[in-house]
């Protein structure tokens, strides 16, 4: 049992903290953030072709690192940390966990390498109007005429979606649209006959977009994975998406910690750093607690991705509720105690507030994960 | 970063978990499961020959250096142990006081003479020790204790008192942190005294608490004489024993602690089922954040544990009393809200309470003892996060 980073993955930590320091500061966030693509294309090619992320969890014989999970959630810890905007979650954690869960190997030998080299952004279209991630909450069908499908519906909530090339669509077989079948399509962003919406989102870093789909005509080559066995894949990619936001919750909480001890050391009122104040230092002690103890339940979720399902669901259960509520309270607590700056738009507190608050929601909120954690005690 | 334990590691578990059980009945059947919190003064007698059993049989003081009798077990063996102890019943130990504090102080600070005469009974079970730091007027503040010891004709005559002395009627030893010096203030010209229990100078008094029971004393000193050469450290030098003392708890104990709060948690989670309160959607709710809280607490001490290896106290090691306290005292409160109306009914008159209700009663105390959820703050935003110390004030004792 050893329950801390080793040297190599502390390397791999640092040397991303110190390349987002550089190229995620302030005013880059806020370039991206207003971008058309929000996020700065250039940057998304120097992540995958100097620092290898994209690759992060490709096998090497596709061109990637071949890492695990504990990697990628170190890494993930430090692009929440920096506020990194890029649609580095959808593609990688979403996109390259689908790919490699369900691909068959000419699906791997094409998409995957070209996201090791940075050229595909992927993204996925599971969820519509009623935001569940629940079976029946997916209403998009698809029918089948011989070998082609055609495929009707709305999708929403689809991260980056006006900017991704590659989707993967989720829809359920129209004949029998009430059993558990459900299968995944990869649909080319550039294809004709869908239209793609970008919505305005509070959260600026996490562009969100609504997919339409009306009679698009796929074929078997866009399917992923076994027509019907779409429901296991996505299970599973649900609980290493909603990990994927807990490591980016973890470093949000933490920079909201940092930020805040530094402000009130240097504030001063009635004669004395603000920081001095008891109500002031034992806020600042509960959040210690929130962050750290946050971190471990991240860390801890990572290393059993590779376990049973129901071990993993679990234990990100545990994290996703847990760190949700950890980077809410430190931003609206980063608010607190910054006082008048912080409800301003140019200090990067309220930037933290908001993707604190987009992502309790994404990947189940706390209280459906606590509805999850009560369902496995057997209440 | 990984969680699977050595091929070794499991190897002690299993050496570990088949002498427990082994060992676990017969005579000792009866300590299985006692003496915790609010069970602490229970069934003395068979558990101090249980301790003695340990002892002998090269089971107590484990991760003491092998030159002093232990094993000089790693942590994670430690953590093993603790979890193994924990889940075959093994009663609540009286000699911890003695394992966990008094000696590895003396190992570390006291004098060769000090540890051929004091460390072996400790192991086997022989002496037990308990603790002499709080006073009427020094709590959180330690450094204000005024218990004084004065060297008479090659003895220290020491008086004064202390106070939330746990296990004092069954100790033959106390450790004192005292006053040596007259004009002494604060940290300075404090010393760390053992003391002998057995003597006319000591008078101990029971404190009835919150439950009915008393688990703590007051221990009086009136002229109560120590011999000059139980000084652990030099005179003058006992402010820094005693945190020292404070630092020697790595938390190898604390999954041990866990798995009886998971003990506990299980028992409030069937009357929740049985009693039908888990359908209510707060209850349920509370229960899911407890068993949530409790995992993370593991998840912390793992961390705790593998940064540990330095010696030092890390950071998450500064939290873990805060956490656990508070958690633990929520599931206090869980427990009397899941039993409902029945939550007031003990279990014999006059006053005699359930298991759950001491519980509820006694978790008042876990943000209170070994520095309060306060003082807790305060070290963890000064020592952690830099934050400015509190201002002293005026009064010099």
């Amino acid at each position: 049992m050893e329950f801390a980073f080793t040297e190599e993955q502390e390397i791999l930590r640092d040397t991303a903290n110190s390349f987002l320091e550089d190229f995620s500061d302030s005013q880059s966030i806020r370039k991206a953030m207003e971008s058309e693509l929000g996020f700065d294309p250039a940057l998304w090619k120097r992540m995958a072709n100097e620092m290898g992320w994209l690759g992060i969890l490709v096998p090497e014989n596709y061109g990637g690192l071949g890492l695990s999970w504990v990697e990628l959630v170190a890494l993930m810890e430090q692009m929440g940390k920096n506020l990194l905007c890029s649609p580095f979650h959808p593609t990688v954690c979403l996109g390259v966990s689908c790919i490699l869960d369900a691909g068959n190997e000419e699906q791997k030998s094409t998409f995957l390498p070209q996201i090791v080299a940075g050229d595909l952004i992927v993204t996925l279209a599971c969820l519509e109007s009623s935001g569940s991630w629940l079976l029946k909450g997916i209403e998009t069908t698809f029918k089948k005429n011989g070998e082609e499908y055609c495929l009707s519906g709305v999708k929403r909530f689809i991260p980056y979606g006006h900017s991704s090339d590659l989707i993967i669509v989720a829809a359920k077989d129209e004949d029998n649209a009430n059993s558990e079948d459900l299968s995944l399509f990869l649909v080319r962003s550039d294809h004709p006959n869908i239209s793609i919406q970008q919505l305005v989102t509070m959260d600026q870093t996490r562009p969100q977009a609504e997919l339409k789909l009306s009679n698009l005509k796929l074929s078997k080559s866009n399917l992923l994975g076994k027509e019907g066995d779409g429901w296991e894949v996505l299970k599973k990619v649900r609980s290493l998406g909603a990990l994927g936001i807990a490591a980016d919750q973890v470093g949000g909480a933490q920079k909201c910690l940092d930020m805040t001890c530094k402000y009130v050391l240097e504030r001063e009122q009635f004669g004395r750093k603000i920081g001095s104040f008891q109500s002031i230092k034992h806020r600042l002690a509960d959040m210690m607690v929130l962050v750290e103890s946050a971190r471990s339940s991240v860390y801890y979720a990572s290393c059993l991705v590779k376990e049973e399902n129901h071990k993993l669901e679990e234990a990100t259960s545990i994290a996703k509720s847990y760190c949700s509520e950890a980077y809410f309270k430190c931003a609206s607590d980063s608010i607190q105690l910054h006082g008048g700056v912080g409800f301003t738009w140019e200090f990067d507190v309220h930037l933290y507030f908001k993707r604190a608050k987009s992502s309790e929601v994404a990947f189940g909120s706390p209280q459906i994960h606590k509805d999850k954690i009560a369902n496995f005690l057997g209440i | 970063m990984h969680l699977e334990f050595s091929k070794q590691e499991e190897l002690f578990r299993e050496e570990v978990s088949s002498w427990l059980s082994k060992n676990l009945k017969g005579r000792f059947k009866s300590v299985v499961g006692r003496g915790g919190s609010g069970d602490q003064t229970e069934l003395l007698d068979e558990r101090v020959e249980w301790e003695k059993h340990m002892g002998t049989s090269g089971w107590t003081c484990i991760g003491w250096p092998k030159e002093f009798g232990g094993r000089n077990a790693s942590i994670n063996e430690q953590v093993i142990f603790y979890e193994e102890y924990t889940k075959a019943g093994g009663p609540g130990r009286i000699g911890h006081i003695g394992e966990t504090l008094a000696g590895p102080t003396i190992i570390s600070f006291g004098s060769k003479e000090q540890q051929e005469r004091f460390l072996p009974k400790i192991r086997l079970g022989e002496e037990y020790w308990c603790q002499g730091y709080s006073e009427p007027s020094a709590g959180s503040d330690l450094s204000s204790v005024r218990t004084k010891a004065e060297l008479v004709k090659g003895k220290w005559k020491i008086n004064g008192q202390k106070i939330w002395t746990s296990l004092a009627k069954e100790s033959d030893w106390i450790f004192v942190l005292c006053r040596t010096s007259k004009k002494s203030s604060g940290r300075d010209g404090l010393s760390y005294i053992l003391v002998n229990m057995s003597q006319p100078g000591i008078s101990i008094q029971p404190i009835k608490q919150i439950t009915g029971q008393s688990e703590f004393n007051e221990v009086f000193f009136d002229n109560a004489e120590a011999e000059e050469d139980h000084v652990v450290g030099e005179v003058g030098n006992g402010w820094k024993v005693a945190m020292g003392t404070l630092g020697f708890e790595r938390g190898t104990s604390t999954l041990g602690q866990q798995m009886a709060f998971e003990q506990e948690f299980n028992t409030i989670l069937k009357i929740a089922k049985d009693n039908g309160s888990s359908e209510i959607p707060s209850i349920k709710n509370q229960l899911s954040e407890a068993w949530i809280g409790l995992r993370i607490m593991r998840f912390n001490a793992l961390r705790m544990l593998s940064n540990s290896s330095d010696g030092l106290l890390s950071k998450e090691a500064m939290l873990s009393k805060l956490y656990w306290a508070t958690w633990h005292r929520n599931l206090g409160k869980l427990a009397m809200d899941v039993l409902g109306m029945e939550s007031e009914i003990g279990d014999k008159l006059p006053y005699d309470l359930t298991f759950l209700q001491k519980m509820f009663l006694f978790t008042r105390s876990d943000t209170i003892y070994a520095g309060t959820n306060q003082i807790q703050r305060n070290i963890i935003s000064e020592r952690a996060l830099g934050m400015p110390k509190e201002p002293r004030g005026d009064n010099k004792t």
